[in-house]
């Protein structure tokens, strides 16, 4: 295949994933097409972060069987910072402080990163970009001076996390819990982030545990997550079958 | 340039490692001796008084043992020194005069670009002697003093001495009498009255010979409510036998008078580095020290600020970078004698490789200096396992009304940090770096923002590949 037949799509196959000797996913097969956003729900402690940092390639997890393709390409080799330079980001769970450094000395780093050698991030395209996502944001520019994440509260940390989305513009994101903790305006403002950025060049997860988040932004697909394997996919309807009927009916389908 | 082959590669990231061939008009033999000193005051064609102070400081040098608290100093053979070369050429004001070798030592480490761009005046140190002494003309202008520490004591002898080994004596300890011996280079500041320099003057200061010592004196003078702010960088080759620099900095800061005095040290990794640096502070004068160690075999190095009047308040902000073979022992004095004095010391360190990171402070109080207080931060941080810190605060505290907080802390880089910026597309070690500067923010910012920039990219060069 030469490299314009390749699908535009995140393939995962067979994925085993552990912590030390502790196997943690079990065979997950997922693939989610570039221009689609999926839902991945399940109980507490069922392996959807770890899928998510498996992804974008945290060395505290050991794959131990099967793939990531993106693009057709396996990432299981490279380092986070690659991963994140073809275009793959996570909105983290709990987005780590990084005192001292201020977030626009940051994200002109991030967007530089993302350059060919030589070539400069230009003041323009960044206070351009900035501006409009602070605006799609309803943020302070302010915010900007503040240092990554110190002190912030949950919610100010889940929407640095949609504020670096809009200015590095993946091509596949995974949302990891970005609804927990915010409340109906926050949750408002985040959905409208990530609709901003929707479209064919846009795809992938968001790893949520409630139907509050999905009536904002809505899922082409839904899977449910159980000890460490897909174990039932579906469309939108699935999800709210789980806001009604809760989740002890999805553990006996990891039994069965 | 001519690069000396015999550099070697104790540290391969040490950019200013290259040397000059040696060409001096005066190489006192090796050893520090009595004729030695008579020497260096006869060059300089010194007043008696001077004479007899030196010897009087060589006797005690010898009565004195060296010092067994802190670093490790027993591969410093100080009779293996040679403590006095006189490069050729001489103290000029004019940049063309200044021997060709030394011209383009100093314009390859930046200067005198640095004083085009913004500074108020600009000197070098090329081994022992200023080679270059420049001050602007608007500052001249105003009555400021800019010179050489041997033009100090010629032009302005009666202010020279009236404050000259008055703050930092011989008897101090060892190394000030050594430089109290043999102290050769350095600045004079005077500032008047009333007048507010605003922008920085720097001294600049290169060793340039193998087993060569360094001992510059300078003696700073900002009177009742002037401003000014002073900086120094120093560099050296990077030879296999050690190099020595042991300088005593004086500074008096009087009433109502505001001066700051910043160190960028990044001598090359086989270089002694025993400072003693104090001021005295009057009434209401603020005296700030920025100290940045980076360089050094070891470092000893504790600014200190004496505050002797009411209202006086001093400040040292400290920041180490220890690597492979490397022991920063740097910190702070702060000794209160008066009431409503108040002090404040910062202090980071960062560790790598087996680095040696110690913060060594002391906090006094005397009994009447009422309300006085002091706060002492000292956060360190450890780049991997072999890297090693440790905090030895000294608090003495006569007085009942006085206060000192005192807050330490030590983390390690956190692979948590480094995955996160990671994932946002910077590379690991950019993102140890970014973590790094993040940490010395609070002190890089108290820099004018080219020694900031300055300061980061030298601590970037520290860390190339210093994460696994
Ligand atoms: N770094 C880790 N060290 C030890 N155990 C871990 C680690 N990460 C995840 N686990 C364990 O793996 C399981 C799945 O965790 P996680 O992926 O965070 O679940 P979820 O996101 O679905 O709540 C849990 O039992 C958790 O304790
Ligand atoms: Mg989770």
């Amino acid at each position: 295949m030469t490299q314009t037949e390749q699908p535009h799509q995140i393939e995962i196959r067979n994925l085993h994933a552990s912590v030390g000797d502790l196997p943690i996913l079990k065979g997950v097969d997922l693939i989610i097409p570039r221009g689609e956003l999926h839902a991945v729900m399940g109980p507490n402690g069922n392996g959807k972060s770890t899928l998510a940092k498996v992804m974008v390639g945290d060395p505290e997890y050991t794959v131990t069987d099967g793939d990531i393709l993106v693009d057709g390409v396996s990432i299981l080799e490279m380092e986070p910072d690659e991963r994140a330079r073809m275009g793959l980001f996570l909105a983290f769970q709990y987005p780590v402080e990084i005192p001292g450094v201020t977030i626009a000395n940051f994200l002109r780093l991030a967007m530089q990163a993302r350059k060919e050698e030589g070539e400069e991030v230009s003041f323009t395209e960044f206070y351009g970009k900035l501006q409009s996502a602070l605006k799609t944001l309803d943020w302070d520019e302010s915010i900007v001076e503040r240092y990554l994440n110190a002190g912030f509260s949950g919610g100010e940390k889940k929407r640095n996390e949609i504020l670096q989305m809009l200015m590095l513009e993946p091509t596949y994101i995974i949302m990891d819990e970005t609804d927990s903790g915010l409340d109906v305006d926050a949750l408002k403002v985040v959905a409208n982030g990530v609709n901003s950025m929707r479209g064919e060049n846009l795809g992938g997860l968001i790893i949520t545990h409630y139907q509050r988040l999905l009536d904002y932004i809505v899922p082409d697909r839904v899977h449910i997550i159980v000890d460490g394997k897909v174990v039932q996919s579906g469309g939108p309807e699935l999800a709210k079958k789980l806001d009604s009927q809760g989740y002890d009916w999805v553990k006996e389908l990891a039994t069965a | 340039m001519t690069i000396n082959p015999e550099v070697n590669d104790i540290n391969a990231s040490y950019e200013y490692g290259w040397s000059n061939p040696e060409k001096y008009a005066v190489k006192a033999p090796k050893g520090l001796r009595r004729d030695v000193v008579e020497m260096i005051s006869k060059a300089k064609d010194e007043p008696q008084w001077m004479l007899d102070f030196r010897l009087k400081a060589l006797d005690i040098f010898n009565s004195k043992p060296m010092p067994e608290w802190g670093a490790d100093l027993s591969g410093l053979n100080l009779d293996e020194i040679y403590y006095y070369i006189k490069p050729e050429g001489f103290n000029t004001r004019s940049w063309d005069d200044v021997p060709e070798d030394v011209k383009n030592t100093f314009e390859r480490l930046g200067i005198p670009e640095a004083e085009r761009a913004a500074l108020a005046g600009v000197g070098a140190q090329y081994e022992s002697e200023m080679v270059y002494h420049n001050l602007k003309e608007e500052w001249e202008k105003l009555g400021v003093v800019f010179l050489s520490i041997e033009d100090g004591l010629k032009e302005y002898p009666e202010l020279f001495r009236e404050h000259f080994a008055t703050i930092v004596p011989p008897e101090d300890n060892k190394f000030a009498a050594i430089n109290s011996a043999v102290w050769s280079g350095g600045s004079f500041v005077y500032v008047p009255k009333g007048v507010k320099v605003d922008i920085p003057l720097q001294t600049y200061f290169r060793i340039n010979a193998e087993s060569s010592g360094q001992f510059e004196r300078t003696l700073i003078i900002i009177d009742e409510g002037a401003q000014a702010h002073y900086i120094e960088g120093c560099t050296a080759p990077s030879y296999s036998s050690d190099s020595f620099h042991s300088g005593v900095i004086e500074i008096v800061v009087k009433e109502g008078a505001r001066f700051r005095y910043s160190t960028i040290q990044n001598w090359s990794h086989n270089v002694y580095n025993l400072v003693t640096q104090r001021a005295a502070v009057y009434g209401n004068g603020v005296m700030e020290w920025v100290d940045g160690n980076l360089g050094s075999k070891v470092t000893m190095k504790y600014p200190a600020c004496y505050l002797l009047e009411d209202g006086a308040r001093g400040e040292v902000l400290s920041i180490a970078m220890a690597g492979r073979g490397q022991h920063q022992d740097a910190g702070a004095k702060i000794v209160h004698f008066a009431p409503h004095t108040s002090g404040s010391i910062v202090s980071k360190s960062i560790s790598k490789d087996s680095g040696r990171s110690s913060y060594r402070g002391l906090v006094k109080i005397y009994e009447g200096a009422k309300y006085a207080k002091t706060n002492v931060e000292c956060d360190a941080l450890l780049l991997d396992e072999e890297a090693r810190t440790d905090t030895y605060p000294y608090i003495e505290v006569e007085e009942k009304t006085a206060r000192v907080g005192h807050e330490a802390t030590v983390s390690k880089i956190n692979d948590d940090q480094i995955m996160y910026l990671q994932s946002r597309g910077l590379s690991k070690d950019q993102a140890a770096g970014l973590i790094v500067r993040g940490f010395i923010e609070p002190i890089a910012k108290e820099l004018p923002l080219e020694y900031a920039v300055e300061l980061n990219r030298l601590i970037e060069l520290e860390m190339e590949g210093s994460v696994g």
